[in-house]
């Protein structure tokens, strides 16, 4: 299967590569690149190569670093890494229709998947009916995680502790803007699969909302019936975006073959995100809040509460011609995170369950264009475990690089 | 920092990347967490280990911290998904993970009955999606058991049976007290090792577990699997399974669930953890609290020195170590009586717990201290108090100590 994709992507190339030679080459975004576009806007919000006159649009973005990490004085050394290598597919199929979807490579081949194939019908500004394999809006990460738009090469702890970043879920809905004055209210409600029975007994042995992602989840739901996602988002003009989601799944097999075998286990998500700037200081983070219905059996063990954010602070130190980029910038970075993985008491002592991950990072980035970054990271956490004892400290370096093509 | 002058060419930005480059590496060693001193922590190999002993000591480590999902064979019903759930850094464990184990006398009052058939020994009270948990049968003796830390357990596995009897024998002279040994039959799989002795109803002696009910490592280990994490292996196909549902287990995957390298490995891993480490040996209040702990009688069941008996492992073969343990079994009295047993001992008889790693048991048990079996005592005055039978006159010379010197004894402990 990996090998009949990678050819299709190399024939799509070819074909494209053999086009460019008779044709012009356009870069564009989809979104409309200007002060309107919220958080909503984040996966058209891209640069794609048109060729001539095609409908069709290609894009994409590549993802690597080096990593060099020592936990309480031990480290395995230096390593490098392809982390992602992402395809972009844009298609206006006729003036309201308008179809894209992204396929992600990650570490080469070892992960393939299709994070979004959708199709968008607009009836006006107001109302955009959306169907297929979407991502849901929940914070701010998931439906705006392109690598070139961050400044550090880890993706924060909120968004993938508790948040299962990337979230691709089959469903459908709709979203739209209103615009009043210099606000724009933003929308999105899907109706989706949801995440299924993995959120517990894996692998991590903890609840881990990504664990309940499976392949299946696209081809139908574990127990018939269906999840919900929502964003309200409010922009301004002046001040920057906040929005509030929301994610519900009953992600437990309590039906097998039509018949009911256990009680219903739900869990629920809600997020808060922000972006918003200060002269040149741009602040942007997450709260998310996660609630998970744990079968009796497994109480006390399995979380049924989380929560957690970061904030990231970015500020241009230098920005001007370097290198015969005009407006290059270099950015100064930081991201101050937290996740509580298990919020809870120890029930036979009472004591407070820890199981809490704090970590700070700094970062230096050159962006030579707003879409291509290279950036060095160092970033410091502190790792306590469910019962509270010293806490495990890992530091590490990364350099990486990450750009849009 | 903008009045940089003229264009910032690649020549002045490879210059900042440069040093900024030497200035990260230069700070490396500040900037990167420290290993922790090798004192305070228990989860270290033995030293002197050859390269391929360490690399299997290490792929052990790999399976000791394993998480075990309901797809790779979790369960039907289990306590914990790993090892190290319960032993968090090869350290002592918490209420929070602690075993329920349950029993009955037979009619006869003497044979003790681990109702197999109706899910003992051990409590199951966790289960997998749609398959509900154990429960303890009605009017069943039950004892709750906090994992013991695992580091040092390769001496004690080298004892040999021989030393064992010899220190029984010699204490049945003292007359002091009187510790003994608990036969247990030996499993299909177990093979014995020159130094174990049969008795004649080819039992061998059980050194392992709170009422020393596993001969060895491999023995203790494929018993966790199974009775802890509901996992099979090549040692024990069989599941652990809620009666109450059916006699069948209620996983969907194959047994066995691990191969018996992974048994092994684990197994290997204990083997080769390091004896715990002393801290503060010199410390004239830890020194005044070790004299008091031999002069009151502890030492007549915490025996400071053991030998073990050949071994592989250069660090272990023949070598004097300090366990504070006789490996023998004690009547306890009626104090930590749960009327609760296994095999052929007493209600009231108990291993001598080894003491080494006392000091650091806080560091995986979340800041407190939870002692004895089922850590119901939360400092030493607690879990001395609480030795009674043939410790009895060990407690009442404690109790004649001035508050100084019991200090002083609980420095020493801290030491261990």
């Amino acid at each position: 299967m990996k090998t009949r994709i990678i050819l299709f992507i190399f024939a799509l190339f070819g074909v494209n590569a053999f086009a460019q030679q008779d044709t012009t080459k356009v870069w564009q975004r989809t979104g409309t690149g200007d002060s309107t576009d919220t958080q909503q806007d984040a996966i058209y919000n891209r640069p794609f190569i048109t060729v001539g006159k095609s409908s069709t649009a290609v894009g994409g973005y590549l993802e690597g670093n080096t990593n060099y990490f020592v936990e309480d004085g031990i480290t395995e050394g230096f390593s490098m890494e392809l982390r992602r290598f992402n395809i972009f597919l844009y298609s206006t199929i006729s003036s309201r229709i308008r179809f894209l979807s992204e396929l992600e490579f990650e570490h080469g081949t070892k992960e393939i998947a299709l994070e979004t194939a959708l199709l968008d019908f607009r009836v006006n500004n107001s109302l955009n009916i959306r169907g297929g394999i979407i991502l849901p809006q929940l914070g701010l990460f998931n439906a705006n995680h392109d690598s070139p738009n961050w400044e550090f090469v880890e993706r924060p702890l909120s968004s993938t502790q508790i948040i299962p970043t990337t979230l691709s879920e089959v469903g459908f809905g709709v979203n739209g803007k209103f615009y009043l004055g210099n606000n724009i209210i933003g929308y999105d409600a899907y109706l989706i699969n949801g995440l299924q029975s993995g959120v517990v007994l894996n692998d991590q042995g903890r609840t881990f909302l990504e664990a309940g992602k499976s392949e299946e989840m696209f081809g139908e739901d574990n127990n018939g019936m269906p999840g919900f996602n929502g964003r309200i988002g409010l922009a301004n003009r002046k001040w920057g975006e906040v929005g509030a989601s929301y994610y519900t799944a009953v992600y437990n097999d309590f039906r097998v073959d039509g018949t009911t075998v256990a009680d219903k286990n739900s869990l629920h998500i809600f997020a808060l995100d922000y972006n918003t700037s200060w002269g040149k200081l741009t602040a942007k983070g997450e709260y998310v809040y996660a609630f998970v219905e744990i079968p009796t059996e497994l109480n006390g063990l399995y979380a049924s509460e989380q929560h957690g954010g970061f904030i990231d602070l970015i500020y241009p130190i230098i920005e001007r011609q370097m290198a015969g980029y005009k407006n290059a910038k270099i950015n100064l970075s930081t991201r101050l995170e937290y996740v509580d993985l298990n919020y809870g008491t120890i029930p036979e002592t009472g004591a407070q369950i820890r199981d809490d991950i704090y970590s700070l990072a700094v970062g230096l980035s050159f962006r030579p264009t707003p879409t291509t970054i290279f950036r060095a990271n160092y970033r410091y956490q502190w790792q306590t475990d469910f019962l509270g004892n010293p806490a495990v400290n890992t530091a590490g370096i990364q350099v990486g690089f990450a750009t849009y093509f | 920092m903008q009045k940089i002058v003229g264009e910032m060419t690649f020549k002045k930005i490879s210059i900042l990347i440069v040093i900024a480059l030497f200035a990260v590496v230069s700070a490396c060693e500040t900037i990167m967490p420290d290993e922790p001193a090798p004192e305070e922590v228990l989860a270290e190999p033995i030293e002197d280990l050859t390269p391929a002993q360490l690399n299997l000591h290490l792929q052990g480590d790999g399976e000791f911290a394993r998480i075990f999902s309901q797809a790779e064979g979790l369960g039907p019903i289990f306590v914990q998904a790993s090892c190290e759930s319960c032993h968090i850094g090869d350290g002592k464990g918490h209420l929070f993970t602690a075993l329920t184990r349950f029993g009955q006398y037979e009619q006869d009052g003497v044979t003790w009955n681990s109702l197999l058939n109706q899910g003992g020994p051990q409590l199951q009270h966790r289960s997998i999606a749609n398959y509900p948990a154990e429960a303890i049968p009605n009017g069943v003796r039950q004892a709750t058991f906090i994992a013991p830390n695992v580091t040092g357990l390769g001496f004690l596995e080298a004892v040999t049976d021989q030393t064992i009897l010899d220190l029984m024998n010699e204490q049945a002279l003292a007359g002091i007290v009187s510790g003994t040994v608990n036969y247990v039959d030996a499993p299909d799989f177990f093979t014995p090792k020159a130094h174990h002795i049969p008795n004649g109803q080819g039992q061998y002696i059980g050194r392992f577990g709170r009422k020393a009910a596993a001969i060895d490592l491999v023995h203790q280990t494929t018993n966790a699997y199974k009775q802890d994490m509901g996992i099979t292996s090549d040692f024990d196909l069989q599941d652990p399974i809620n009666y109450a549902v059916s006699g069948l287990s209620g996983d969907n995957v194959a047994d066995p669930e691990i191969p018996a390298g992974t048994v092994n490995a684990v197994a290997f891993y204990i083997q080769t953890l390091k004896a715990p480490p002393r801290r503060n040996t010199n410390d004239p209040q830890v020194i005044a609290g070790e004299n008091i702990f031999k002069q009151i009688g502890c030492e007549n069941c915490h025996k400071q020195t053991l030998t073990a008996g050949p071994s592989i492992i250069s660090e272990i073969n023949n070598k004097d170590f300090h366990p504070y343990t006789d490996m023998l079994l004690h009547d306890m009295g009626p104090e930590l009586d749960d009327g609760y047993t296994e095999g052929s001992v007493a209600t009231s008889e108990w291993r001598t717990m080894p003491l080494w790693g006392l000091g650091l048991q806080k560091d995986s048990q979340g800041g407190t201290q939870f002692l004895l079996h089922d850590g119901r005592a939360t400092n030493y005055n607690q879990a001395i108090q609480l030795h009674g039978g043939e410790a009895d006159f060990a407690r009442a010379n404690y109790r004649q100590l001035s508050q100084a010197q019991k200090d002083q004894l609980f420095k020493f402990l801290d030491s261990l």
